[in-house]
């Protein structure tokens, strides 16, 4: 046994993820060249707006993988995604808060504005430690994953699965979201956080850094992908799949599902934690919206369109709505609901598969661990 | 990398191929022991102070008219239903009334639905590989690996159960039958010390019934075996007890012989028989 | 006796004017009896003036409360050159804005120096105040005697106290009575009498718990004893009241929630769809209502009325819509149809902004159903919610009739518990599909019809709801009609009993983490389905 073929680095060997790599670093690549190379009269220069706006949709596509790891190979549907997003969102934000300093508008060199302005003589407890970079990452991905793990720990050792899960996944993000349009939860209520300066000492307006902000967005949506995929091409992503199909059965052969649908839920959580981190920057808020139930239903329905259970699918479905979004509500926005809606039904209905499902539709099934394709037998 | 690297190439996986000492204790001869167990659902009973001993390496064959009660008293050997009153032993040292269904199928009970349940979207092959006795902690599935050795006793098991054509087949496009032999299978990658089986015939030819027949009476012996069977031919070719379960509880037990000719036995099954007529 | 005394004269008097048609006199010529009420007025003898002042009352003339008023406020005065009477607006500068005394229409501005005042002294400025007080009380409309006695409270010179005991003997009407006596305790209490403690004891008006607490304060030990002992006892009752009134309101809410949840529960519970637009066939039914009003103006209550069969039906066929065109192709797919009625959620949200408006309608509540009830001083009961609370036991009652009584209940719990043999027996599930979640659709309209009395009717008005019904749904138990209303009124009351401790948002925060909790303890809501068909 080769030492590097380790479990990650098991999906580097598959057709499908090389591509998808291929085509996203491709992508990644035009949209910088054309972005610096050309001037900006360019008709072929993309314009700092627009790569913005492109990391903002790789950050909903990250968002959308982790909801496909848990919907599409565990079945466990969450309504309540966004709130992992919107968590790792606001650590972000509270350490972009403390990086303003006393640029703000009433100039206290400690306590953001909105806290100014309610009176608040001192710093609350848990806004201490965000004017350092690393305890904020870290928070990214702790704040979201103790969630998961609590909530998860609840709800899969009851047996709560199916509408249920989901129901009670939308209830947690309803809550949370009553809960932060409180001022006095101090974390800006109903406006949230915003007017943003600098993300490590770098300008947040500066052309350059929403150019690496994007290319960021780019890398972790890579490194996002292929952690998914090597847990489902591993033997536990196979343990999932059987969880989502006969749970019942899974447990007689000895696997305590519990554990399994906590680990990849807490995994999901902490992506979409990263998602949020890497959103807020870009758009330069973060507010009590984003833990919405529609914004969680919505993602749903990007990885619906794209095609669960596949991965790319839900990246491809991310994209294209969110595009049609951009477009929709700038030409017309009455009817972008409309259009959101019948998508919706339409997809359920007449495309179960999604998107995915049709371009599968001719090709022969993956690659089975058989030993003549798969890397990690080869070597055996 | 490194780390998760090193998780990898740890022999754990491997475990399952040193032959550990089982830790079940059937030195007292039974290997199950259920006493004046009782269960209702709503008022019925659907165990009725069921007592049953069944001895290490026994194939014991259950058999009842509808509403007897077997399925459940499968569900209460496997930890999925919990009964009122009573109580559970594997060997004499494992109550299994404290444990759950995992911890169960661990210590070596291994269960056929009576529908059969496979995974469907994952291929023979996976099926089997997911059954077999192995490390079962998330880290070790994580990282583990289809070695050769795996991979041998899966073919050896898919030749054993004839699907070894089928082996990349998803489960779901399987026939019936095939469905039937693919959950014995991994019944068989369990290697448990206890198989439960409930209704294995059911919508099988007469030829694959002859095999399964063999297959379960070959191995009686190493392994004991509990069939719940409607089929009285089936239960007539491979029994050497029968038990026969009504309304909760035991009615009759003997060979089959004995059994047939208990006047009670005839009864009851006449009168289902003329029951199911009518429905 | 002297009241005796006074009255005579004013009886006299009161039948000459009855001799005399008195209506629409304008001038001191036209309206003679007018004229001589006031003329015995300007006289220079107060004893004389107090008689008059009688005489008026005793006049029943309707014009007796602006005279009197206008004379305790020193602005009922005489024109010197004419002797005509009126009564001064303004009484600021040298020229004052004035008004006929007998017609009040108005006359101008007169210069202080022709006007001459009807002065009173103080006595007479007690005998006026109770006298208006006692003229309120005379009136026949038990209402507005109730009013005026509850304004008394508090408010008593000493100088009313005895025309006011009379009225108390008089008195038919048992509350005006007792308001009256509360008053007259009120007064004596503030005067130091100890007695009168007794009769304020468990009275709940704020006028009376002002004076005890008053009285408790004061230096003579005896009566802040008994002062108290009374407020202590108040302060119970009032409690009392208080919990009866979270009671209510919780209950209204609950109602509300059940109402809502309990249509999502058939739909749910005996379909296993998760209906995410029944929030919106609320919103039809609300909108229903609006519309009935805005086809029979003028008649908000006859337009409630027909808007609950009308309601009904409207969401009903909305349903029958949905479930044709979308659920019956989903099948088995719980998850994929919770998404699909979400679609059309948006869709019905986004064309109601686009038919009629985004923003909110009213719709008017009917006489009959604003105001309230009153328990008791320190309680009442707003009817809508009562309405309301009504409405959802009614069609709860009704929809159990539905599920035990009728044929299309027995199907329905039929091809609940066993599909395809309910099929096999005869029974075309598909019809039963479509009635009941017509069925379901159509209770979530009536609920919107129930909601447009309490809230505003606009597009959002059905996403404030879903997931509180879920949760309904979902504390109670699939499946068990009992246990969505179980459910439903509980989870109003802990609201209601955690907000003020905690606050309306911070309430709603418990009440969602505390059913996320109770699910991870009992999977199957409160009152689950028992039995190897559940276990699955």
């Amino acid at each position: 046994m080769l030492a590097s073929r380790s479990w990650l680095s098991r999906p580097l060997h598959e057709r499908s993820t090389r591509l998808f790599l291929g085509v996203l670093i491709a992508a990644l690549a035009v949209v910088s060249l054309l972005n610096l190379a050309l001037p900006a009269g360019h008709p072929l220069h993309v314009s700092t707006y627009t790569v913005t706006l492109l990391g903002k949709y790789l950050c909903y596509a990250l968002l959308a993988v982790a909801v496909d790891l848990v919907w599409g190979y565990l079945g466990i549907l969450s309504l309540g995604h966004g709130a992992f997003f919107a968590l790792g969102g606001y650590a972000m934000g509270m350490y972009l808060m403390r990086q303003i300093g006393d640029r703000g508008v009433y100039g206290d060199p400690v306590l953001p504005d909105f806290m100014v302005f309610l009176d608040w003589q001192s710093l609350p407890w848990y806004w201490h430690g965000f004017d350092m970079a690393w305890f904020a990452l870290l928070t990214v991905l702790l704040a979201p994953g103790l969630l998961a793990l609590v909530f998860g720990f609840l709800a899969f050792r009851s047996r709560v699965t199916g509408v249920y899960l989901s129901i009670i996944t939308q209830a947690l993000t309803f809550a949370l979201m009553l809960a932060f349009f409180r001022n006095e939860m101090g974390f800006g209520g109903n406006n949230g956080l915003t007017d943003f300066k600098e993300l490590l000492g770098f300008d947040l307006t500066a052309d350059a850094t929403r150019l690496w902000l994007f290319l960021a967005t780019g890398m972790a949506l890579a490194l996002g992908y292929v952690l998914c995929r090597a847990i489902v091409a591993s033997k536990l992503g196979r343990v999932c799949v059987a969880t989502r199909d006969a749970e019942a059965r899974t447990r007689f052969l000895g696997y305590r599902v519990e554990r399994f649908q906590l680990f990849v839920f807490v995994v999901s959580a902490m992506l979409a934690g990263v998602a949020g981190a890497l959103y807020v920057p870009q758009v330069g808020i973060i507010n009590p919206g984003e833990f919405s139930p529609i914004f969680s239903i919505e993602i749903v329905l990007w990885v619906a369109l794209g095609g669960r259970g596949t991965l790319y699918g839900a990246v491809i479905g991310a994209l294209l709505v969110n595009y049609a979004k951009t477009v929709f509500t700038g030409v017309m926005p009455e009817a972008w609901l409309f259009a959101l809606g019948g998508l919706f039904v339409l997809v359920t209905v007449l495309l179960p598969k999604g998107i995915a499902g049709l371009l599968a539709y001719r090709r022969p099934r993956r690659a089975d661990p058989d030993p003549s394709t798969t890397p990690g037998e080869a070597s055996a | 990398m490194n780390f998760l690297t090193s998780l990898a190439d740890r022999d754990r996986v491997f475990d399952f191929l040193v032959p550990v000492d089982s830790p079940v204790d059937v030195r007292h001869g039974p290997i199950l022991y259920l006493e004046d167990v009782t269960v209702s659902f709503d008022g019925f009973r659907a165990i009725d102070r069921l007592n049953l001993t069944i001895d290490d390496g026994e194939l014991r064959c259950i058999i009842g008219p509808n509403g007897a009660g077997k399925t459940t008293m499968m569900d209460i050997i496997t930890g999925k239903t919990r009964p009122d009153t009573g109580q559970v032993w594997f060997g004499s040292r494992h109550n299994l009334l404290t444990m759950n269904e995992p911890a169960i199928a661990s210590l070596g009970i291994g269960r056929k639905f009576q529908k059969p349940t496979t995974f469907e979207a994952l291929t023979v092959f996976e099926n089997l590989e997911l059954a077999m006795a192995a490390d079962k902690r998330i880290l070790p599935t994580l990282t583990a690996r289809t070695t050769g050795e795996i991979r041998a006793r899966i073919e050896e098991v898919m030749t054993t159960i004839g699907l070894v054509e089928l082996r990349h087949r998803p489960a779901g496009i399987l026939s019936h039958g095939q469905k039937q032999w693919l959950e014995i299978g991994m019944l068989l990658m369990q290697r448990p010390r206890l198989l439960l089986v409930d209704e294995p015939v059911a919508g099988m030819t007469e030829q694959e019934m002859e095999r399964t027949a063999e297959l379960l009476t070959g191995l009686a012996g190493q392994q004991s075996v509990v069939v719940v069977e409607h089929d009285m031919g089936f239960v007539r070719s491979i029994a050497r007890t029968v038990t026969v379960l009504h309304q909760g509880s035991v009615l009759a037990e003997g060979s089959m012989n004995q059994v047939s000719m208990d006047p009670r036995v005839v009864e009851v099954y006449l009168g289902a028989e003329a029951d199911e007529e009518v429905a | 006796m002297r009241m005796i005394r006074a009255l005579v004269p004013g009886l006299l008097l009161w039948l000459l004017v009855g001799l005399v048609p008195s209506a629409q006199a304008q001038t001191p010529g036209q309206d003679p009896a007018g004229q001589a009420l006031l003329e015995a007025l300007d006289t220079r003898s107060y004893a004389d003036k107090g008689e008059a002042i009688a005489a008026l009352v005793a006049s029943g003339d309707e014009r007796t409360r602006r005279w009197l008023e206008a004379l305790l406020a020193g602005k009922l005065q005489r024109q010197e050159d004419t002797g005509r009477f009126i009564v001064v607006l303004e009484n600021r500068g040298r020229h004052w804005p004035v008004v006929d005394a007998l017609s009040f229409e108005a006359a101008g501005e007169m210069s202080r120096r022709e006007l001459d005042r009807i002065g009173i002294n103080n006595a007479l400025r007690g005998q006026l105040q109770s006298t208006l007080a006692v003229l309120d009380l005379r009136v026949d409309d038990v209402g507005a005697r109730r009013e005026a006695a509850r304004e008394l409270l508090g408010n008593i010179e000493a100088a009313m106290l005895p025309p006011l005991q009379a009225l108390v003997a008089d008195e038919a009407d048992g509350e005006v009575k007792r308001l009256l006596a509360q008053a007259i305790a009120i007064h004596r209490l503030e005067q130091g009498d100890a007695a009168a403690v007794e009769g304020l004891a468990g009275s709940l008006n704020p006028e009376a718990r002002a004076a005890l607490s008053a009285a408790a304060r004061s230096d003579d030990a005896a009566l802040a004893e008994a002062a108290s002992g009374a407020l202590a006892d108040i302060e119970q009752k009032l409690k009392l009241n208080r919990g009866v009134e979270t009671l209510y309101f919780g209950l209204s809410l609950g109602s509300v929630l059940v109402l809502a949840a309990i249509g999502l529960a058939i739909t749910f519970g005996v379909m296993g769809v998760i209906n995410m637009a029944h929030g919106e066939l609320m919103m039809l039914g609300a909108y229903t209502t609006w519309g009935m009003q805005q086809l029979l103006p003028g008649q908000p209550g006859l337009a409630l009325i027909l808007a609950i069969p009308a309601g009904f039906l409207v969401a009903a066929l909305a349903g029958i819509a949905i479930e044709r065109s979308v659920i019956q192709f989903l099948k088995g797919r719980p998850l994929e149809t919770l998404l699909a009625t979400f679609g059309v959620s948006l869709i019905l949200q986004q064309l109601v902004r686009t038919l009629i408006s985004p923003l909110n309608r009213t719709v008017v509540s009917p006489e009959w159903m604003s105001g309230s009830l009153m328990i008791n001083e320190g309680l009442s009961l707003t009817l809508n919610r009562l309405f309301v609370l009504g409405f959802a036991l009614l069609v709860f009652a009704g929809l159990m009739l539905v599920m035990r009584r009728t044929r299309l209940g027995l199907e329905v719990r039929a091809v609940t518990q066993n599909r395809a043999m309910a099929r096999s027996m005869g029974i075309r599930a598909t019809r039963v599909d479509i009635l009941t979640f017509a069925l379901g659709s159509g209770v979530a309209g009536l609920a919107g019809v129930a909601l447009s009395q309490l809230t505003n009717v606009g597009p959002n008005l059905g996403q404030n709801y879903i997931i509180d019904s879920f949760m309904v749904v979902v504390f109670g138990g699939v499946g068990n009609l009992w246990g969505t209303l179980v459910a439903g009124l509980s989870l109003g009351v802990i609201n209601q009993v955690l907000e003020p401790w905690a606050g309306a948002v911070l309430a709603k925060i418990l009440v969602l983490v505390f059913i996320i909790l109770f699910i991870q303890k009992r999977p199957r809501g409160l009152f689950p389905q028992k039995g190897r068909a559940a276990e699955g």
